[in-house]
């Protein structure tokens, strides 16, 4: 605090320093020294990007990060899982049908090969080989079943959301950017698929396309693309409206100028946020749509198909529903936690 | 007010068109026949079938006569059930799915707003972060998972309650708890942002300022105003039910609409699944409808005839 | 003294952040006395509103924290009282009318009852009396057709008309205190003038001191019986109306009276604005705040906290260039001469 003079003794208190020491300034001090302009321009912290800013918020938030983290390794486990043992996911042996799950070494957490009854299957069935998971009906390894079904999963939820990303910004963006009567007719179409149950839609549409990995794709973009349209397309009329881009307008600036400089960059915030909770929806209604028959067809499995399978031998053996659901759910938290924290790291009013 | 509401329900009466169209057509795209074992049919008989529903008849004129007979409340007759009108098999079916999603509203609604309340109040203690770990569990996992899980747990292993089946009230249990999982999650998580945003307003300072006590505040003012904006809520909370009504049913074998939905889908019943299709939809733009006028009646700002002011 | 009600004593109030505490208030020390018009005056980020809000104990606990100092009302610690003494003491003894009209009412609640509610809670009233007061205080405010006005939403109001809802909720049990928070900022001119002449007819009519927050010094001119001017958390200059805008004696309350538009002046001279921006109250250690944009800084600035002169008027500054050790190079001849013309 009173680096320029040294000679002098730190004042922790202000009142004990201006009572004693006011008549030991010395009078030497008293003489003009302007401080350099710049100097009192400084900003006082340094200037951090708004992305930077909320990259560090995100950081901060432990949820989100737990998340990231999960995410990572699941989808790692899905990508390599299958091919960690010598199973393929459509294999069947069996001999090896409804095997418990078992790992060697981890028998007292519960993968010890017994049954509901508490007889080791695998001493009784004469079984060398371990399965991790265990097996379905068939004698398929769940284990490669699980993860293959992870991959099935993310990859229509991911293409689902990255289709609604692509047709909403681009509806959302030219029904806000140009307005008027394009906007109104635009908008008019939106609120009557917005009336629409879209489960619903999905539903009649699988049913028309055939399931199918691409049909479920097909039919939740249907009605998925809306919900990212009214987002891109708020954000845009709130943006239009506000002076920087009315001042970049002023200045002669080109509409894509003005598009990729000024709108895009502002709405990405709740672009992300959005394809973040678009992702776990499509995962839900693709399981939903296993569940009711209406999924993938055999031996192709998803995390839905799975849980199917599992339910319906739920009382004899649980571990083959309790696999994909501990899967499912995790995803599904994970990118909930997700989207929940960088919502709050990109939301400008958080910005102190 | 009076011109709005015209407006709205001719609004709502186009939208129900379209959809009637859209799954009409659909249908016609649909694979197969409606009849079981048609290969077992000769085709004399395919001819007198035919004719009986109409389907000999080009596609246009089908499709007049349906919404025709639409108008008059008669959605048709099922294909797989012998002699059934399709809006007997919906009225006969509502009872049990209308008592559990209504059951599992009420107790999402009660539990959601209490969990949501408290986390508002108790901002940032365990409390909070407790009630906000619950409602994002609730939130995530599939309502089916989780009511796979009451299943076994509850109902196989603990035997606490029928593990399926329609008999009596305790097995209304089971799946009204299923399902009301997601209300609360959802309500708990809306009130709560709800009234941390209200909390941040200026009119609390106010409140406080005129030397109310702090459960005054909250009560007459947090509360009050967070409370208004959940009625939005109940729109996509029917799309939640009526979305969890179909495998919730299924799953406890609940003699619902749910399930006939599904059971229909697997054996390609078109008439049912588009009679049961507009049934859905209709009631979901009614209650939307039903909502809009609800929070216009509680929230003096809104005001149709200028807008909000 | 016995006419003082309000002391504020060496006041400091930080705010909590994630990169530890930051003072925004750096030892505030005023008194108001009865009946008078205290006006606090400064830039925004000075720590005038923190200063009022920390009065009413208004400022979110879990966020802000008074370090040091202390207030008394009527000579009792508001700092030492209970919750329970501090909440019958608002809006009864000390009332708040806040900036933004459009935003300080409920939205959702009956104007007539958003008054009738506090006067409830201080008085014991039937709900017909409470409606009564509500009534005469929309009157007293002078609010058209008060009678069925009560029954509207703060919504179907204008926002002068809101304001006036809002002073009349704030006198409605009779204040000894009004404090102002900016309250004409958010108005169009003319109803600025309204409500301010609106404020002064009624601190005639009950007596009400007034301290009055605000960044216009052509409404401080309309209002104020003394002045306060307030810069990175301090008072720098305090003392009469009078005094402050003919003899300033701190160079920034020159620099703020220099960079007001007279009418009389002749319209060739230039404004002149203060240089530099305001302090960053994070990087403030010791020192005089506004060493940085003053033109008459000398080295002691820079490492002394100025302390207050006072004379015996009460004009108090808190400047190095009233001390007797200033060096003759410095030139404060512009201080010295606008403080000779009127004395």
């Amino acid at each position: 605090m009173t680096k320029n003079t040294p000679n002098l003794p730190p004042h922790q208190d202000l009142q004990v320093q201006n009572q004693y020491a006011y008549d030991e300034i010395p009078s030497d001090l008293f003489v003009k020294a302007p401080l350099d302009h710049r100097k009192s321009e400084e900003i006082g912290t340094p200037a951090v990007s708004f992305w930077k800013e909320a990259f560090q918020r995100l950081i901060k938030n432990r949820g989100a990060m737990i998340s990231l983290i999960l995410l990572v390794s699941l989808i790692v486990l899905a990508l390599i899982g299958p091919g960690m043992n010598e199973f393929s996911y459509r294999e069947q042996n069996l001999t090896h049908s409804n095997l418990p799950p078992k790992i060697e070494g981890l028998e007292w957490v519960g993968f010890n090969g017994l049954n509901s009854q508490g007889v080791d299957q695998y001493a009784e069935r004469d079984v060398q080989i371990n399965y991790w998971f265990g097996t379905d009906e068939f004698g398929r390894d769940l284990w490669t079943r699980v993860w293959r079904g992870t991959q099935i999963s993310l990859f229509i939820a991911l293409v689902a959301a990255a289709l609604d990303l692509v047709i909403g910004v681009i509806y959302g963006g030219i029904s806000s950017f140009y307005g008027g009567r394009i906007d109104n007719v635009m908008q008019r179409i939106i609120e009557i698929l917005m009336g629409i149950p879209n489960l619903i839609v999905i539903i009649l549409f699988i049913l028309v396309l055939e399931p199918g990995i691409t049909s479920i794709i097909l039919a939740m973009v249907i009605t998925g693309w809306v919900g990212m349209a009214r987002v891109v397309r708020g954000q845009v009329l709130q943006l239009k409206g506000q002076e920087f881009v009315l001042a970049s307008r002023t200045l002669g600036a080109s509409n894509p100028r003005l598009i990729s400089k000024h709108l895009l960059p502002n709405v990405m915030g709740p672009i992300i946020v959005t394809v973040m909770f678009t992702i776990p929806t499509a995962i839900f209604f693709e399981a939903f749509l296993s569940f009711i028959g209406l999924g993938l067809q055999a031996p192709l499995a998803s995390l839905g198909v799975l849980i199917e399978d599992g339910y319906k031998s739920m009382r004899y053996f649980p571990y083959k529903l309790i696999f994909p659901a501990l899967v499912i759910s995790i995803i599904m938290i994970s990118f909930n936690l997700l989207g929940d924290g960088l919502r709050d790291a990109l939301d400008p009013k958080m910005r102190k | 007010m009076t011109r709005y509401l015209l407006q709205r329900i001719g609004f709502m009466l186009i939208t129900l068109f379209i959809i009637v169209t859209a799954t009409f057509f659909l249908m016609q795209l649909l694979p197969g026949t409606p009849f079981t074992n048609p290969e077992k049919l000769t085709d004399s008989q395919l001819t007198i079938l035919n004719a009986k529903y109409g389907l000999d008849q080009p596609v246009a004129m089908q499709y007049i006569q349906y919404i025709g007979n639409l108008l008059q409340g008669d959605l048709g007759y099922s294909f797989q059930h012998e002699g059934r009108t399709v809006t007997s098999m919906i009225s006969g079916r509502i009872g049990p799915s209308a008592f559990i999603g209504l059951q599992a509203l009420v107790i999402g609604a009660i539990m959601g707003l209490l969990l949501g309340i408290v986390s508002a109040l108790k901002h940032n203690s365990i409390l909070d972060y407790g009630s906000v770990t619950l409602a994002v569990l609730g939130m995530s996992i599939p309502s089916f998972v989780f009511a796979a899980l009451l299943q076994y747990y509850v109902g196989v292993k603990l035997g606490w309650l029928p593990v399926a089946l329609w008999e009596g009230y305790s097995s209304t249990l089971l799946p009204s708890i299923a399902l009301s999982v997601t209300v609360t999650a959802t309500v708990a998580r809306f009130i709560r942002s709800e009234m941390l945003e209200v909390i941040g307003q200026d009119y609390i300072i106010t409140a406080r300022a005129k030397g109310l006590k702090e459960n005054q505040v909250m009560v007459k003012h947090v509360i009050r105003n967070a409370l208004i904006p959940v009625v939005t809520m109940l729109g996509p909370l029917a799309v939640s039910i009526m979305t969890g009504t179909l495998v919730i049913e299924k799953i406890f074998a609940v003699p619902g609409l749910g399930e006939q939905f599904t059971l229909s889908i697997l054996v390609l019943d078109y008439s049912v699944i588009m009679g049961i299709t507009i049934f859905y939809s209709a009631l979901f733009i009614f209650v939307v409808f039903v909502v809009d006028i609800i929070y216009s009646l509680l929230d003096p700002r809104i005001n149709y005839k200028g807008g909000a002011a | 003294m016995t006419n003082t009600i309000l002391t504020v004593e060496d006041l400091h109030v930080a705010f909590k952040t994630q990169h530890g505490k930051l003072t925004a208030v750096r030892g505030v020390n005023f008194e108001l006395k009865k009946g008078e018009t205290l006006a606090i005056v400064g830039e925004s980020g000075s720590g005038k509103s923190v200063t009022a809000k920390s009065i009413m104990q208004l400022l979110p606990k879990a966020t802000t924290e008074v370090t040091k100092g202390d207030i008394h009302y009527n000579g009792e610690s508001l700092l030492k009282m209970s919750k329970n003494q501090i909440t019958d003491l608002r809006g009864s003894e000390i009332s708040m009318v806040f900036q933004d009209p459009m935003t300080s009412l409920n939205p959702t609640m009956k104007v007539g009852k958003q008054i009738m509610e506090g006067v409830q809670r201080h008085e014991r009233l039937t709900k017909a009396q409470a409606r009564e007061r509500a009534l005469d205080m929309l009157k007293l405010v002078g609010i058209p057709q008060a009678e069925s006005r009560l029954d509207n939403y703060p919504h179907q109001f204008s926002g002068g008309m809101r304001q006036r809802v809002v002073i009349a909720l704030a006198l409605a049990c009779n204040p000894k205190v009004l404090i102002a928070d900016e309250p004409t900022t958010a108005l169009d001119v003319t109803i600025q003038a309204q409500i301010l002449e609106l404020m002064k007819d009624l601190q005639k009519k009950t007596d009400t001191a007034i301290i009055l927050i605000t960044h216009d010094l052509g409404v401080v001119a309309n209002m104020a019986d003394r002045v306060a001017v307030m810069y990175g958390g301090k008072i720098v200059e305090q003392g009469t109306l009078d005094e402050i805008f003919y003899s300033p004696k701190h160079p920034y309350t020159l620099g703020l009276l220099r960079s007001m538009p007279k009418l009389n002046e002749d319209r060739g001279q230039p404004l002149m604005p203060i240089a530099g921006s305001p302090p960053n109250l994070a990087t403030l250690g010791e020192g005089c705040a506004f060493a940085a944009r003053c033109p008459h800084t000398m080295a002691v600035c820079h490492t002394y906290t100025p302390r207050d002169t006072v004379s015996e008027t009460g004009h108090s500054v808190a400047c190095w260039l009233q001390d007797s050790r200033v060096s003759k190079e410095v030139d404060k001849t512009e201080l010295v001469e606008s403080g000779n013309s009127s004395t």
